[in-house]
């Protein structure tokens, strides 16, 4: 089977997110669509999922120009989405979740469990999605979740599948058995459309691929013929550098000290187990781990947020364990945070507003009580340029910029203040290249200015990139402490899975 | 271990303030449809208006049948006259305007209150209470002293202020310590003291001499907000400074919320909770706070209906004026200055209302329908957009983000 994308064109006011976008999938086949975030990769799906009208162009399946006017269309014509955020009822079974909204019933018209929970079964075995047809949802791993997704698709009998951003949410030992199961769709006749931002993982499993920028495919090309640094230009329209350019650290005096610290959860449940670690000025000290081993009570506990359940925190030898977040970072700490958008901004405030969101207390942002704009405009349009925020305007509010402009606002904000240690974490989730990499730069530079950088991040290749020293947490604990550059990528991936190489 | 350093100290849902409060108060929306969609809203309830006036002219509706020429006249006739009694009746005359201003004053001080909660996020229910207490503390004042004016008025408000601040800080506290939510506990709050005002009524403390009745003693001339056409020596004209003070407590608002510390500290709670706990605000204290202004506005404004219009305390002498606040503060997208044009309408309305009541054969209830109206309107704004064909500024919602974004 063959489907084919002609001259797909979609315009927003103000935006051409589609130019006469050409693509074809065919069974048996994995199409990776590469694209930074705001290429146009995700309006282009939506169209082809049936959720918005092209303005211009054709959806062909099989020689025959279809017309969907709703996702139902579209499943019916057999292409099937997996998001990037599941569509899941937690409280149900998973296969209550398969049949959701298509429930076999008997002749009655009774709902027939029995038989649905056969036929996810076999669509389960027969292309090796292992998982519990009897298994509450929210009781299962993600990755597992995913399958779900994957079986819910299949059973509505779809031949076209589409994966948006589907590694976001998985742990490196998930990504590769997801790779498993993708490659046996293909094998049994499904065409794939695989939608990422990330070279290395379109590289190892497309077939073909097409790069998509500023809404038009700019590339066509196959792993074979291409590199890394090849499809990042492509991408981004400039030669990128991948590599962490840095010199070798020269550490100093130990900046941050964590002393056996214990910290609980929002459910109350011990995450942090005795954890003990040092950062010196001028290093950087990554740490990886896979999400949930209490790495964000420990950032959220070292950045005064949550408090600790014993133990001691010493900030240039002094004790800052009862310290509030602004007591934190009044004494120097940047602290970019894991969720951006929750915590790192107030996303209705215009970038001038969030630029001063933690000094606006002192001078010159304010005298006595009453708020001096000027001077907050005044430098929150000097940031934007110098941390090189694209945005119209310093009065628009934060959610009108991209992701990575956000995390930019939010650098310029902890970067530009007097600091003598930054805490960050997943500092590049979910941006582009281009981002990446000026983000990277920032902190190296922050560091050979003799800043202390502990950086928490559950993507591998970051922290093994930019780490000085490399500790792995697992299960609340540092497990290992090692050096990035004399230690392989499956060794700390073993750590981090709580196994010893 | 500090309480401010508690991450519990985020609302239950733990999320940050959801979009629909945001659409519904206008907090996180352009100007554009910030000023739009209330005009929009009040033309089209307007319009609506005619339907109802249209459907319940039993007359006219008979005569369709026989001779629809005269139904349609009668009709028109009805529908115009309305509306004219309506207009006359709110800026017709200085009288007209008067009374417009009269009922405007009052409400704009409880829109106020009203609107300073949703800025921080919170949904203050309970202005009739702190009126109704911010009231009886103007009373306590104004009976018990005999100062000169300068001194007297100043210190009633003082009075009605602090009275409705702590009357609204305690849903504050609760709410910020407890999560107890400020809905359920403003109301509760708002039974608590229309009840306890007519114990108080009855009280030695207030009632009136030689009455058996729950009605307190007249404040003293001293204390009330001397009347701006006082030398027209018109009883018919009856607007105090009350107006004057409203619409300066208003542009206090506005400069308390925009252009200090206070109230970028306010607004940034109201719009990420967790956003303001990672820059290092009290959300603890934030929360109580800013209860106790809203609690303090609404409390001038039960002063202002005691010492403009009332002069004595009675059982619910708030009137439901904290309630309409509630509409009010939604029309004028919780911005002081949009509570200002709302509060003209509404006491438009009001003033209006009545003299089209006498006037025409229409009731005085259709204004009810009318306020209800825009209300609905402003709730849905996607209706709105729907009708005229609106675009607004924010960014169109993207289908592929799924549950829990």
């Amino acid at each position: 089977m063959e489907l084919q994308l002609r001259g797909i064109t979609k315009r927003f006011p103000g935006v051409l997110a589609n130019d006469s976008v050409d693509l074809t999938a065919r069974s048996g086949e994995i199409l990776g669509l590469l694209g930074e975030n705001g290429a146009g990769k995700t309006t282009l799906m939506n169209i082809l999922y049936g959720l918005y009208t092209a303005d211009e162009g054709q959806i062909i399946i099989d020689g025959q120009e279809r017309h969907f006017e709703g996702p139902g269309d579209a499943i019916e014509a057999g292409i099937g989405m997996v998001h990037q955020h599941f569509m899941l009822v937690p409280v149900f079974t998973v296969t209550e979740n398969v049949v959701l909204g298509v429930e076999p019933t008997n002749f009655a018209g009774i709902m027939d469990m029995k038989e649905a929970a056969r036929e996810v079964h076999e669509i389960s075995s027969k292309y090796g999605l292992e998982v519990d047809p009897e298994a509450i949802t929210e009781d299962i791993p993600v990755g597992i979740q995913q399958r779900v997704e994957i079986i819910k698709v299949l059973f509505r009998e779809a031949e076209f599948l589409v994966f948006d951003e589907p590694t976001a949410v998985l742990t490196p030992q998930e990504v590769e058995e997801f790779f498993g199961i993708i490659r046996g769709l293909r094998d049994a006749g499904k065409a794939i459309i695989f939608i990422t931002h990330k070279l290395k993982e379109v590289l190892k499993i497309s077939d073909r691929i097409a790069v998509l920028r500023d809404g038009k495919v700019v590339g066509h090309t196959t792993p074979a013929e291409t590199t890394q640094e090849a499809l990042a230009e492509m991408m981004v329209g400039r030669p990128v550098d991948l590599l962490v350019a840095k010199d070798v650290a020269s550490p100093k005096e130990v900046v941050l000290r964590v002393d056996d610290v214990f910290v609980t959860d929002t459910r109350d449940q011990i995450t942090v187990k005795g954890l003990s670690l040092e950062v010196k000025a001028g290093e950087i000290v990554g740490i990886a781990g896979i999400q949930g081993n209490g790495q964000t009570e420990l950032v959220e506990m070292l950045t005064g947020m949550r408090p600790a359940a014993s133990g001691a925190v010493y900030l240039n030898g002094e004790d800052v364990t009862d310290e509030g977040p602004r007591g934190i970072h009044s004494r120097g700490v940047a602290h970019i945070p894991e969720d951006r958008q929750r915590r790192g901004l107030v996303m209705n405030f215009t970038i001038t507003e969030n630029i001063v969101l933690n000094t606006y207390y002192d001078p010159p942002y304010s005298k006595g009580i009453v708020m001096d704009w000027d001077a907050a405009a005044a430098a929150a349009a000097k940031l934007v340029e110098l941390f090189d925020v694209r945005t119209p305007s310093i009065s628009i509010p934060a959610n009108s910029l991209s992701g990575g402009n956000q995390q930019k606002v939010i650098v310029a904000r902890e970067f530009s203040r007097d600091v003598k240690l930054i805490i960050a974490a997943q500092p590049t989730r979910g941006l582009d290249v281009g981002s990446i990499e000026y983000i990277h730069g920032r902190i190296v530079r922050a560091r050979d200015a003799g800043v202390a950088i502990l950086i928490v991040s559950t993507e591998l290749d970051e922290v093994m990139a930019l780490s000085d020293r490399l500790l792995v947490m697992f299960d609340g604990k540092i497990v290992a402490d090692l050096d990035p550059t004399q230690v392989s990528a499956t060794d700390v991936g073993l750590y981090m899975a709580g196994a010893t190489p | 271990m500090s309480d401010q350093q508690r991450p519990d100290t985020s609302p239950p849902d733990g999320k940050g303030t959801s979009q629909f409060f945001q659409d519904l108060t206008g907090l996180g929306i352009d100007w554009r449809s910030a000023v739009l969609v209330p005009v929009l809203a009040i033309i089209t309830a307007l319009l609506v208006g005619v339907v109802v006036i249209v459907f319940t002219d039993l007359e006219a509706l008979r005569l369709w049948g026989s001779d629809p020429g005269a139904a349609l006249s009668k009709t028109w006739s009805s529908v115009s006259g309305g509306y004219k009694a309506l207009f006359v009746g709110s800026f017709g005359s200085l009288r007209a305007i008067s009374e417009t201003m009269v009922g405007a004053a009052p409400l704009i001080l409880a829109g106020l209150s009203v609107a300073i909660g949703f800025r921080a996020g919170l949904f203050n229910i309970g202005t009739e209470g702190q009126m109704l207490i911010g009231g009886m503390s103007a009373i306590l004042v104004g009976v018990a002293f005999q100062l000169p004016l300068f001194l007297h008025l100043p210190l009633a408000l003082i009075g009605a202020a602090i009275g409705g601040a702590v009357w609204g800080a305690v849903p504050g506290i609760l709410r910020a310590k407890t999560g107890a939510h400020e809905v359920i506990t403003t109301i509760m709050l708002n039974l608590i003291a229309l009840n306890l005002v007519v114990y108080l009524l009855k009280s030695s403390l207030f009632q009136a001499e030689g009455r058996t009745d729950p009605i307190s003693e007249t404040v003293a001339v001293s204390a009330r907000f001397p009347r701006l056409f006082g030398y027209l020596h018109d009883s018919q004209v009856r607007v105090t400074a009350g107006i004057i003070f409203a619409v300066l407590v208003a542009w206090f608002i506005y400069w308390l919320l925009f252009k200090t510390t206070l109230g970028f500290e306010f607004r940034a709670v109201g719009m990420n909770p967790d956003g303001a706990h990672y820059a290092g605000m009290n959300v603890v204290f934030l929360y109580g706070a800013v209860m106790a202004v809203a609690g303090a506005l609404g409390g001038l404004a039960g002063a202002d209906q005691i010492l403009s219009i009332l002069y004595r305390g009675s059982p619910g002498f708030s009137a439901g004026i904290g309630f309409d606040a509630i509409a009010l503060a939604l029309l004028g997208r919780s911005h002081p200055a949009g509570v200002v044009a709302a509060g003209v309408l509404f006491g438009a309305l009001r003033s209006g209302g009545q003299v089209m009541q006498v006037e025409t054969d229409l009731s005085i209830d259709l204004i009810l329908v009318i306020q209800a109206l825009i209300v609905v309107f402003i709730a849905a704004p996607a209706l709105i957009k729907a009708i005229y064909r609106v675009r607004t500024g924010r960014a169109a919602d993207l289908p592929t983000t799924g549950w829990g974004t």
